[in-house]
């Protein structure tokens, strides 16, 4: 019934929301520029730009993740449609940027990293924590990357149409809200696993 | 204006389409991917036994067949719109695998693993911009939708 009642009440919303776009296209030089300096980083062994990089990118990431997934999502979940809508039209755009370049530069530095500082040798007393957090960044790549982004890039799609669907975006949003919640429960455990590593 | 851009909100949704499960297998082949990944992952800089690996590997690549064969099979798809967002995503994740093989070349891995690690890695250059386009396109209408 609430379903029904959001879906009907869409179209009214519609002629009112921004334009939508999928990818910013302004932020791509960022992008470029971030995975240059990983790239710059991996190739001279710099271990202060590793460091950076995984710092900097792992901070940013558990920081999203778990403000998304426990801050933002539940307060998503509780807008009507045209709320959310008009949320997810600035939101969704930016996300598709930032979390695909964030972590590319978490992962890339954070092995080279582990690589140089002797953690990734079987023999190392902490090893067993580096494929722990191998594991879970395993199970967030496949939430992530088969539930979350597909989610987020449809939810654009819809909005870009002349009469969105309230029904798909009800759903997509909900994949949304539930993959961002399981992901920041795995960035707790991200938390405990590179604590231990660091002490 | 093509077929695809026309959306029917006030008719049947296409929420209620039923369609073969392409994100569950895409996500089960991603699991066998992160597998096989972690697992060589876990060994580096030393060499770890290959052949499960090369099972994970398989299982993947079945996984994504499996799923090729059932997409090919859906009738009244917005096929356009699926290629166009799996171009794009393919052009993204292909600087993603591109860069986490760089990675691995720069560590000096060689040999049969580098060969398994590249072919999970095109599998996965491959699978996130299906599941990506699959998502978008299956809300997408069509001239008989």
């Amino acid at each position: 019934m609430a379903v029904a009642t959001q879906a009907a009440v869409a179209p009214a919303a519609m002629s009112e929301r921004p334009k939508v776009v999928i990818v910013p296209i302004k932020g791509l030089p960022i992008v470029g520029v971030v995975l240059l300096g990983v790239i710059a980083a991996i190739s001279t062994n710099s271990r202060w730009g590793l460091m950076f990089c995984h710092v900097v990118g792992g901070g940013l990431w558990t920081g999203i993740d778990l403000f998304v997934g426990f801050i933002v999502g539940p307060i998503i979940g509780r807008m009507s449609i045209p709320a959310r809508i008009e949320f997810s039209t600035r939101f969704m755009p930016k996300m598709l940027l930032i979390m695909p370049t964030v972590v590319t530069m978490t992962l890339a530095a954070g092995f080279q990293t582990a690589r140089l500082s002797g953690f990734l040798d079987t023999s190392a007393p902490r090893h067993a924590w580096v494929v722990a957090s191998f594991g879970v960044v395993g199970v967030m790549a496949v939430i992530a990357l088969a539930y979350l982004e597909p989610a987020n890039v449809a939810v654009l799609f819809e909005l870009r149409k002349p009469q969105p669907d309230g029904r798909v975006i009800e759903k997509l949003m909900r994949r949304f809200i539930y993959t961002a919640g399981i992901t920041g429960v795995m960035q707790v455990a991200t938390l405990i696993i590179m604590t231990r590593l660091a002490s | 204006m093509s077929a695809e851009a026309h959306a029917h909100p006030t008719g049947p949704s296409l929420v209620d389409r039923r369609l073969p499960p392409v994100t569950e297998i895409g996500a089960a082949s991603m699991i066998a991917i992160a597998g096989g990944v972690i697992y060589l992952a876990a060994y580096l800089p030393k060499h770890a036994p290959i052949w499960f690996a090369i099972v994970m590997l398989a299982i993947a690549a079945g996984l994504q067949l499996t799923n090729a064969i059932l997409l090919s099979r859906v009738p009244d798809f917005a096929w356009s719109r699926f290629f166009e967002v799996g171009r794009w995503g393919l052009l993204a994740y292909a600087v993603i695998a591109g860069m986490i093989e760089f990675a691995f070349v720069y560590d000096h891995t060689r040999g049969a693993q580098l060969v398994v690690m590249t072919l999970m890695l095109a599998l996965f250059m491959l699978n996130v911009p299906v599941l990506i386009a699959f998502t978008v396109a299956r809300y997408q209408a069509t001239s008989s939708l």
